[in-house]
């Protein structure tokens, strides 16, 4: 009997080892691991086959360079630096400068963007046409070539520093690039901004209000004039009560240049205006996409209810084409500020151009590649998880 | 952006053939240097170090050398689409020692900012790029230099319309540089001395900033100043531009190689040792054929003529070696006069570059 029970225990043994075999969920968690496995496998070699292969050619290695001396002069920075500042410092110039274009280049994009986009759906034949060459002809064109058109364009076209246009107020454009007067702000200009803040933080709590009214009463409320009032208004009346502590430094002809005011170099601006053209024509298309996206019914709803036409465009297709935009648009940002990289064409210390020369003078490649990687990385996961946020924001809420 | 970089064998100095004209120009867009940088990283230095670049280059049949995209006197191509000036001179002398054909050279135009990655991840042998020789290229980037095939300072050029007759005037001045160049530090340093203030438009590739340059973006373009005079040629109006006479760096350029891999390193060097020796001796391309034969002890033992010489087999070559250099390629003088020199459209007198026995610094030690 005790025989029976053993040969009887046997097979249940082996339906169990071949229960875990069979089982999906079992095989998934094996081929899992196997695969991560591998993945740290393959990380690991190539680390270590670097290491090794970069002390065995006596190169340099570590991130220990970062706080020498630079030795070397940029053209456009943002913040005080000199050839005396460390390499990590230029690093920061270089981050600022790719910020810089990119913001800048980003807002002008989506205004452009999105006036061009809707007017390509006008019923006026002559902009609705404009609108799509335009759209045809920066989108089929690769944005380096965007650029040199530019920085050619600028710098050929603009007269020498000696006969330059002089524009109102002091300001001057050559082929080295805009002169504007300096502002410099006197004693008690903190208060300008404290107000400049004082009236966003209102304007917030204005709209906050007209809308519960809306809801209540059903009167509409000017919430745009008001805020532009007070978020103008306020630093202004601030700025006149403090007896406009302003004064301006105005830019000079100097022997080979105009000197004094701010200037904004040929090489910003021909890779502001190709970057900001550049990605404007794509973010056209897709505020048409989604503006067509909308079912014709919600217009004719909203026209059978006696909306004026700009309240339909603002209240009712807007905020569903909003829905259908923001999505595409994200992968936009993160191309124009990508792009921006090939500020290295023109001249303007971008972070590629002030990493590159850092490369070249300290011979560390695989350590400035890296360094380039995590900067892109950051700031383009930064904007992502922005417009995810604002995306998720303007989603439908499901009630 | 990605540099172009024009791969091309060379097809001999000098004489034009038809077979010159159907030669293949494969101009592809290569690694980015960040491709470079990686690959290098993770797979390339691992062949690439191996410590025998001379076998390698045998068993290539070819001997890959880097050089500037475009300098007219150092390396550029002609109007035929041949390469010309005194660094591919050298490479084309490197090919003669290990394989008495000066056409199995084989050119890589590398921008200054890709050289050195090119160099360490094995793309190129040698590099004999217009290439200063400095302490920390020599250490830290893990790289060997011995010759100088040019000595050279850094200048300036400005237009003559600007009335500036010394550097020391030019405070406030936008000045045009090419980025990744010991050029770009100099530059630095010399405005940080002296007190002046200037404002650096800086570009990857050199024909980026002298067209700036010229376009008057820029008041100063600076660079050595045998490039400054190179660059002249190439603008508008030459005529209107002039290189002030400040000389404000040392910049001995030469071949540079990679660390560890000394037999290599010999031969790179002995070439142009061979070249400098042969003008010091007289021994031109025209007569080293007739002194072979009947020369001075000297003369003979140079040329691989002298009964039971092992000079060449020691080095890892023929006993011809030398020979073969200056028969095919020529002397110091004779490279430097045919690429350089006063009778080029450059018009550059030998000055630095004249041997020690005529007041300049080319010497080379003595072949025995």
């Amino acid at each position: 009997m005790a025989g029976m029970a053993l040969n009887s225990d046997t097979p249940t043994t082996s339906k169990k080892a071949s229960s875990l075999i069979y089982d999906p969920k079992a095989r998934g968690i094996f081929y899992q691991v196997l695969t991560l496995a591998v993945v740290v496998l393959f990380v690991w070699m190539v680390t270590q086959n670097t290491i090794d292969n970069l002390r065995r050619a006596n190169i340099a290695s570590g991130f220990g360079f970062i706080q020498g001396r630079a030795g070397f002069d940029i053209g456009q920075s943002l913040i005080a630096y000199s050839s005396d500042s460390t390499y990590g410092r230029a690093l920061l110039v270089g981050i600022l400068n790719t910020l810089q274009v990119a913001v800048l280049g980003i807002i002008t994009a989506s205004i452009i963007g999105f006036i061009v986009g809707i007017a390509r759906l006008s019923q006026n034949w002559l902009i609705a046409k404009l609108a799509q060459v335009y759209v045809e002809f920066f989108r089929n064109i690769p944005p380096l070539l965007v650029i040199l058109f530019w920085y050619k364009g600028v710098i050929a076209v603009l007269p020498q520093a000696r006969d330059s246009f002089n524009l109102p107020f002091q300001t001057y454009l050559n082929n080295r690039g805009l002169f504007v007067p300096k502002p410099i702000f006197g004693d008690g200009a903190w208060a300008i901004a404290v107000a400049f803040l004082i009236g966003i933080v209102a304007t917030v709590f204005v709209a906050r209000w007209a809308k519960q009214r809306q809801m209540r009463t059903g009167q509409p409320f000017h919430t745009v004039w008001t805020g532009l009032g007070l978020i103008l208004g306020l630093p202004i009346l601030t700025f006149l009560a403090l007896g406009a502590p302003l004064t301006f430094d105005y830019p000079i002809a100097g022997r080979f240049n105009l000197t004094g005011g701010s200037v904004l170099g040929p090489e910003f601006i021909s890779l502001y205006l190709a970057l900001s053209f550049y990605t404007a024509s794509f973010i056209a298309e897709i505020v048409r996409s989604g503006i067509k996206a909308v079912p014709k019914g919600q217009t004719e709803a909203a026209n059978a209810l006696g909306l004026r036409s700009n309240a339909i465009t603002r209240l009712i297709v807007l905020p569903q084409a909003l829905r259908i935009i923001i999505p595409p648009l994200t992968s936009q940002y993160l191309n124009l500020t990508k792009n921006s990289s090939l500020a290295v064409a023109c001249g303007f210390a971008d972070i590629y151009a002030i990493g590159g020369t850092m490369l070249n003078q300290t011979g560390q490649a695989v350590e400035i590649v890296a360094l380039f990687l995590i900067i892109y990385l950051s700031i383009s996961i930064t904007t992502a998880i922005f417009m995810n946020w604002f995306n998720a924001k303007m989603a439908l809420v499901e009630r | 952006m990605q540099p172009a970089v024009f791969e091309q064998i060379s097809k001999g100095s000098g004489t034009v053939t038809s077979e010159n004209k159907t030669q293949t120009k494969v101009g592809k867009m290569k690694k980015t240097i960040l491709s470079v940088a990686i690959g290098a990283a993770a797979l390339g230095l691992a062949s690439a170090a191996s410590a025998a670049t001379l076998d390698d280059v045998k068993a290539k049949g070819v001997v890959t050398c880097g050089v500037s995209a475009g300098i007219p006197g150092f390396s550029n191509p002609d109007d035929k689409g041949e390469w010309t000036g005194i660094d591919v001179d050298y490479c084309r002398g490197i090919a003669a020692a290990v394989f008495g054909d000066p056409t199995k050279a084989k050119f890589v135009a590398l921008s200054s900012k890709d050289r050195f990655p090119a160099l360490q991840s094995g793309e190129v042998d040698v590099l004999t790029r217009n290439t200063t020789w400095t302490i920390s290229r020599d250490t830290s980037l893990g790289f060997n230099f011995r010759t100088v095939n040019y000595y050279d300072g850094q200048g300036f050029i400005v237009k003559k319309s600007l009335n500036v007759k010394s550097a020391l005037e030019l405070s406030g001045a936008a000045v045009c540089v090419q980025t990744g160049t010991t050029t770009e530090l100099n530059l630095a340093d010399y405005f940080k001395a002296n007190n002046l203030q200037y404002n650096p438009v800086v570009f990857e590739k050199e024909a980026d900033a002298t067209t700036a340059y010229d376009a008057g973006r820029c008041d100063v373009y600076t660079t050595d100043q045998s490039g400054l005079y190179a660059i002249r040629l190439k603008m508008k109006n030459p005529d209107e531009n002039m290189v002030l006479p400040e000389v404000i760096s040392k910049e001995p350029l030469g071949p540079a190689v990679r660390q560890g891999d000394d037999k290599w390193f010999d031969v790179v060097s002995w070439v142009h040792y061979a070249m400098v020796n042969a003008e010091e001796l007289g021994i031109t391309s025209k007569n080293v054929d007739e002194l072979k034969a009947s020369g001075s002890p000297d003369i003979k033992r140079m040329l691989g003529s002298e009964e039971g010489s092992k000079i060449g087999t020691d080095l890892g070559l023929t006993n011809d070696w030398a020979y073969n250099i200056v028969k095919q390629v020529g002397n110091y003088g004779e490279v430097f006069d045919r690429t350089v020199g006063p009778n080029t459209p450059l018009k550059i007198e030998r000055g630095l570059n004249a041997l020690w026995t005529k007041g300049g610094l080319q010497y080379a030690p003595p072949i025995r």
